[in-house]
């Protein structure tokens, strides 16, 4: 504002009641209140890197859920006399070594690929989340045990600490115990993340304000400084889908994460291993189809980075 | 607005008429750091009645702000430690009650706002969403009735438009409006003392009048007992009745505020008032006092004054003056406050 001599008295009470001449031709401001999360998917919906990723993601969980969308092929239904043939138009992505339909199973693929993925952020961003704030809200004690525990957990690479795990565990490998492997090992980073924000949310006058006007520590907690502390957290948790959906699909494999006649890209990779030079397709497909969805998280991760971040804008 | 007292601090509200609303006694406080013991409170007494305004004045470090961290009990501990006093609200000590008993005088009964309200609202959540959070979970109102009341309150705090600004974010307001729906929250549920810690610092100076005569209003309207916390002697002319000069985390001055402009009984609130710009002051130098305030971690020895004093004697530098009455309801804490000022 620079002039505030033609002002009526009311406009001077209350300076920041926008005047027409001051905010001319934008659009009326108090239609939709702007929060940091309006504001990021306003930002975001202008972000080509957002759009791909976002339809990359979708894709694959509509894949995940509903894989007869895709291919009407049960993937389990092999005749070994179709064994390994190159891509054609009644197998568009060839057949592997038993005669299974190799489109079918890479579509089925996702669905082992996804769940884990999700499943496995979920439960390691609960357990970041609840031991990060803890931790960094209460200080003293707790917070030096969880911080040691923490820090002890994550000197373990995740692969290493998965493979020795999953080793033992020869013979009852499933979805859930590579899932449960991999949220012991994929919490800690999350955690120490969550710990720094809440320690730094914990400092700012809000918090103070908060209590001196009767709140209690779970309300203040919850409300306020996760509130405000949590968007590293969940840019970082998109980021750790694809990490941990390429981390399951090493395991498999390395040969310690999922078995067969489980489906999953991660096996097709492994069972290929002696014929990709022969058989490229076998690589191609169930590698291609990983790749995309990793990439898809890891760059949404990015975009929702840039776009809660408002020193980045 | 009418009070409703939470049945478990049911303190009969009669009996504030018999004794002193707020009693703050002798109140130490100390910061245990890894470069040694700050005492930021020391003896610090100070009583607030219903409908009295008290400005405690010092400069930045002075323990002003600590004293109303300790009524609030929101120190940060460690490192703060309260560790002697009382805490007498309606004859009963705040510091030796159970934290969820206290809980409830919170912001119930003893509201504060603080300095720059930009940083002390959340700033995830609507206006609306913060000032009926205090409805709702002090007095079970349901979320449109907390939302009623809160454009009720915008209104009374004089936020333009209140209804459609109820749901936007505080970043969306000024300075000044902030600072009106800090006092909106604070004032929520008709608290009996509210503290407001140098309410008008992080505004610009036109604001500053605006929210003072806010308070000034919502006082008269209500009733309560008001505890100012500012460094500014000139805010505090215009809406104190009694004044508390803070200096190295003691008081060293307590007077009605008319007698303390007309005669000052301590050579630092001398000082302060030397220091102030005023209007018929044109041309000449301001006078400052001389130094700086000292560091808490090394107070000097005998009358944490005497550095800086102009009529410091050898009895300063050793004995620690304490505070004692000089008049009828004036106190102040120098070795030679009956004399130093006639020289």
């Amino acid at each position: 504002m620079t002039d505030t001599t033609n002002k009526t008295p009311a406009q001077v009470l209350a300076p920041d009641v926008a005047t027409p001449e001051v905010v001319p031709a934008q659009a009326p401001k108090q239609d939709k209140p702007a929060s940091l999360w309006s504001d990021a998917w306003k930002e975001l919906r202008r972000k080509p890197g957002f759009i791909i990723s976002a339809l990359l993601v979708i894709l694959m969980v509509v894949m995940a859920a509903f894989p007869t969308l895709f291919t009407s092929v049960d993937p389990r239904d092999c005749s070994l006399i179709d064994a390994l043939q190159t891509p054609s138009a009644e197998h568009r992505f060839g057949t592997d070594l038993q005669g299974c339909d190799y489109y079918a199973r890479t579509i089925w693929g996702a669905r082992t690929s996804v769940s884990i993925g999700l499943f496995v952020t979920f439960f390691s961003t609960i357990i970041a989340v609840a031991l990060g704030s803890l931790s960094g809200y209460k200080g003293g004690w707790l917070d030096s045990t969880l911080s040691r525990f923490t820090d002890i957990m994550f000197a373990i690479p995740l692969i290493l600490g998965a493979l020795v795990i999953l080793n033992a565990l020869a013979g009852s490998r499933g979805i859930l115990q590579v899932s449960a492997v991999l949220i012991a090992f994929g919490w800690p980073t999350m955690m120490r993340l969550m710990r720094s924000s809440v320690l730094s949310v914990k400092e700012l006058d809000y918090i103070d304000a908060a209590r001196a006007l009767g709140a209690s520590d779970w309300r203040i907690i919850t409300r306020h400084v996760l509130a405000n502390g949590i968007t590293p957290v969940i840019v970082y948790a998109t980021i750790t889908v694809g990490v941990i959906i390429s981390a399951e699909a090493s395991l498999s494999f390395l040969n310690v994460g999922l078995q067969l006649p489980a489906i999953s890209w991660g096996l097709m990779i492994n069972t290929a291993q002696n014929r990709i030079l022969a058989f490229p397709h076998l690589l191609f497909f169930p590698g291609l189809f990983l790749s995309m969805t990793v990439f898809a998280f890891i760059l949404m991760g990015d975009a929702l980075r840039d776009a809660l971040d408002p020193k980045l804008r | 607005m009418t009070k409703v007292t939470p049945l478990d601090t049911a303190v009969d509200p009669h009996s504030a008429d018999t004794g002193v609303l707020l009693d703050v006694r002798d109140l130490e406080v100390e910061f245990r750091m890894r470069s040694g013991t700050v005492k930021a409170a020391n003896r610090v007494s100070y009583q607030v009645d219903k409908g009295e305004t008290l400005a405690i004045v010092g400069e930045s470090g002075s323990g002003k702000t600590v004293s109303a961290q300790a009524i609030m009990g929101i120190i940060d501990s460690p490192p703060g430690f309260v560790t002697g006093g009382e805490i007498l609200f309606r004859g009963k000590d705040l510091l030796k009650m159970e934290e969820k008993e206290r809980r409830q005088i919170r912001g119930d009964r003893i509201s504060m706002i603080f300095q720059d309200a930009l940083t002390a609202l959340n700033p995830v959540f609507t206006v609306g969403w913060q000032i009926s959070e205090m409805f709702q979970k002090h007095r079970g109102m349901s979320k449109s009735e907390g939302y009623k009341r809160a454009i009720e309150l915008m209104n009374l705090v004089k936020i333009p438009s209140a209804a459609e600004r109820v749901n936007a974010y505080p970043h969306e307001f000024s300075g000044g409006m902030r600072q009106r729906v800090m006092i909106a929250m604070a004032i929520a549920l008709d608290p009996d003392v509210l503290i407001a810690d140098e309410p008008t610092t992080a505004l610009d100076v036109t604001v500053q009048a605006q929210i003072m005569g806010l308070l000034a209003d919502l006082q008269q309207q209500t009733g309560m007992g008001l505890i100012l916390i500012t460094h500014d002697l000139g805010v505090v002319a215009e809406v104190a009745d009694k004044v508390s000069v803070m200096y190295a985390a003691e008081i060293v001055e307590t007077a009605d505020i008319r007698e303390l402009y007309r005669h000052p009984y301590h050579p630092y609130t001398e000082g302060l008032m030397r220091s102030l710009v005023r209007p018929d002051h044109k041309g000449g130098r301001l006078s400052p006092i001389k130094g700086s305030p000292p560091d808490l971690l090394h107070i000097p020895s005998g009358c944490p004054f005497h550095p800086r004093c102009d009529y410091v004697q050898d009895v300063c530098r050793t004995d620690d003056p304490p505070l004692r009455e000089i008049l009828e309801g004036r106190t102040s804490a120098c070795h030679f406050a009956e004399v130093f000022s006639n020289d």
